[in-house]
């Protein structure tokens, strides 16, 4: 019930807003939507919690504690930038970069989008998580050409069209996956089944299933934006509105791992090897290096935070590659404090660059001076992304490091040097953005800053204690993963 | 050796199928594209339906009706008229190399075939000498995208490498289940509908619908 719940309020909302998305109070239809979905996802969890995993729906729909903690997490970044969207366009508009039937269009898209990405990780069908990653592009698309300038329709039409061949890809894996499927559990609906595959992957034809994640994994790592794939990310993540780009980052990144990760599972099952793990460990090495090394060559800050959504998640690419407990672990606490710290950025950012009127950071200066908090969310927001202590990316780097040299000694130069190179190209950008001197005016609204603090203080309690529960709970879902 | 009328009939569609792909591949006229594209469609449906009636697979006959009612009629119509609207129904993309890119084809349906060698050998379907041609067709789609520089010509080969995995799917497995291609389709649906706004702003943005005005977004 809480599954239909979960899935049901933002499809509605999607509908609601595009009917009344020109009113006055649609900004706050839409974070009211938000919060109920939050409310639902949060019963949810609670249920998972206590009486353990459940499938639904003919075992359409499946729950168990990997993807409960994003539905969670999905659900609670969906919600604070419903929050921080709502003042943020309001400026826009004001500045008049956007007109009301825009808005209309945002709004009715954003709920369509948490839709999607709520519904690709709780089916259990593997056909379905395609459909729904693939309507995850279309909802987004449009967002991104939000303001019509050509730049944005040019970044929105690369998203497109390098999405749509690369989910392209990942469809061909699934028909590959469902024809050694078949063999087994034989034709009709339950032979894409998660759970019916999780049982019988042992069985499953080991090079049609190896020729599958090939496919799987370029298909959906184009979505996560894995190096050479990921050409897409930076201009959309740039061009788009900032709310776009905080939930793309945060969120749908997150929820093509997620499918890589299932993927894994099956493969690794049926092949009794390391295969899958060593591909996602050496995408995941090239795309930490390659971002690292274009960081210091960009002038968007935008821009610049795209890159670093591509190091962090190929060091997750690369976690969940190597791994055995202690780095599925780490890859998941990565997950969740990436999440929330680069949406908090992106927010602080947003309001920075509207404050400068524009995006550029030669333009950007003395946030501290004319907007305290957006300065400082800017700037301790910066800290937690580059691993500072006590963050709780700090944390899970450690983690991922630790094993990493055990595992791995080899990759530790890269990683190390890319780290550091990632350091000291973002650190020396945001402190002249932060202090310096400026002559900027404030903004016409007063900035939406509750959800960069409330998520960098979350950032900040899981850098210092992670509750029993939500240790244990991350637990189960490694001892599912494996 | 001898071969079933129906799994001969199969065969003929799919060599038809890479047929038309590189007709497309070569095909300069925007209209002529779309036509190659409905065609396609049409014997995709035909060979599904062929597939249905031999493996008396019920829900296969359905999937060759949605492709006939999605890929034969609504989207080329939908296509059409977008070209009316945009005025460019007569326009003429220049290609160099015409001979170079049908060698890549070439070269790509070879490379198809070897991959998908072992795989047919375990397929128990009758029409599994097809999955190297279904293949083949998602390859060299890609090769058309790759090598046109219009947004329309584009647009096509993207919808021609989702008829190529079609084919695939029919081929190696007799169908995806039915609630997994209905949402296929419906995202297909979808999609098109964007790409058709898409096309309005783009022109408005560009002033023309050639792709090689979009280079603002560059790594220095």
């Amino acid at each position: 019930m809480e599954i239909f719940w979960v899935l049901g309020i933002p499809l509605f909302g999607g509908f609601v807003l595009a009917a009344f998305g020109t009113r006055r109070y649609a900004p706050e239809l839409n974070s009211a939507m938000s919060f109920c979905t939050f409310a639902a996802a949060a019963m949810l969890t609670t249920r998972v919690i206590s009486s353990g995993p459940f499938s639904g729906w003919d075992e359409q729909f499946f729950v168990d504690a990997f993807n409960v903690f994003l539905v969670a997490l999905t659900a609670f970044v969906g919600f604070t930038t419903s929050l921080f969207s709502r003042p943020y366009m309001r400026i826009e508009q004001h500045h008049g970069k956007l007109t009301v039937n825009m808005l209309r269009l945002y709004y009715s898209m954003y709920q369509l989008f948490s839709f999607t990405m709520l519904l690709a990780l709780l089916t259990n069908n593997m056909g379905i998580l395609w459909v729904a990653m693939e309507a995850a592009t279309l909802t987004t698309v449009l967002l991104v050409s939000l303001y019509r300038t050509p730049a944005s329709i040019e970044a929105a039409w690369k998203y497109f069209i390098l999405c749509g061949v690369g989910l392209a890809q990942a469809l061909f894996g699934t028909i590959l996956l469902y024809f050694a499927a078949e063999k087994i559990l034989g034709a009709g609906g339950t032979a894409l089944l998660w759970t019916h595959l999780n049982a019988v992957k042992t069985q499953l034809e080991p090079t049609v299933l190896s020729l599958a994640f090939v496919f799987l994994l370029v298909g959906y790592g184009t979505k996560v934006g894995l190096a050479p794939l990921h050409n897409w990310l930076p201009d959309a993540h740039a061009e788009g509105p900032t709310p776009v780009s905080a939930v793309l980052s945060g969120l749908l990144l997150n929820v093509a791992l997620y499918a890589v990760v299932r993927s894994k599972v099956l493969v690794d099952g049926a092949l009794g090897s390391h295969f899958a793990g060593n591909f996602m460990m050496g995408f995941g090495l090239l795309s930490v290096v390659m971002a690292a090394f274009f960081l210091s060559r960009q002038k968007d800050v935008k821009r610049m935070f795209a890159y670093s959504s591509i190091e962090h998640m190929g060091l997750m690419t690369f976690a969940f590659g190597m791994g055995g407990p202690v780095a599925t672990f780490a890859g998941m606490l990565h997950m969740t404090v990436h999440s929330l710290t680069k949406s908090a950025i992106f927010f602080a950012v947003g309001h920075a660059a509207q404050k400068s009127g524009t995006q550029l950071m030669d333009g950007i200066r003395g946030l501290i001076k004319t907007n305290p908090t957006v300065g400082w969310g800017l700037a301790l927001g910066t800290l937690a992304i580059l691993g500072m202590p006590p963050f709780g990316v700090f944390t899970s780097e450690f983690m991922i490091l630790t094993t990493a040299m055990h595992a791995y000694p080899w990759t530790m130069p890269f990683l190390l040097v890319a780290l550091g190179v990632a350091f000291a190209a973002i650190f020396g950008r945001v402190q002249k953005m932060v202090f310096g001197e400026t002559s900027g005016e404030r903004l016409p609204h007063p900035p939406a800053l509750i959800p960069v603090f409330v998520h960098l203080a979350l950032v900040l309690l899981l850098g210092l204690y992670i509750p029993p529960y939500l240790a244990a709970w991350y637990r189960q879902a490694t001892a599912l993963i494996g | 050796m001898n071969i079933p009328f129906t799994a001969q009939l199969i065969n003929m569609c799919a060599a038809l199928l890479l047929l038309i792909a590189f007709a497309m591949l070569s095909q300069r006229r925007i209209l002529s594209l779309i036509n190659l594209f409905a065609l396609q469609g049409l014997v995709l449906s035909v060979s599904t339906a062929v597939v249905a009636y031999t493996s008396s697979q019920e829900h296969l006959y359905y999937s060759a009706g949605l492709t006939l009612l999605l890929k034969v009629l609504l989207l080329p119509w939908i296509l059409h008229r977008l070209i009316r609207k945009l005025n460019i129904k007569w326009d003429v993309e220049t290609m160099f190399n015409i001979p170079t890119i049908m060698l890549i084809g070439l070269a790509l349906v070879v490379f198809a075939f070897n991959l998908a060698a072992p795989i047919s050998h375990m397929a128990g379907t009758i029409t599994k000498s097809t999955l190297g041609i279904a293949m083949a067709s998602v390859l060299l789609s890609f090769l058309m995208m790759i090598t046109r520089s219009k947004a329309v010509p584009q647009v096509v080969g993207f919808l021609a490498m989702e008829n190529g995995l079609f084919f695939a799917a029919t081929s190696a497995t007799y169908g995806m289940p039915m609630v997994v291609e209905l949402g296929i389709a419906l995202d297909v649906l979808v999609g098109m509908f964007i790409l058709g706004i898409f096309f309005f702003q783009i022109r408005v943005a560009f002033d023309s619908l050639d792709l090689k005005h979009m280079e603002q977004l560059k790594e220095d």
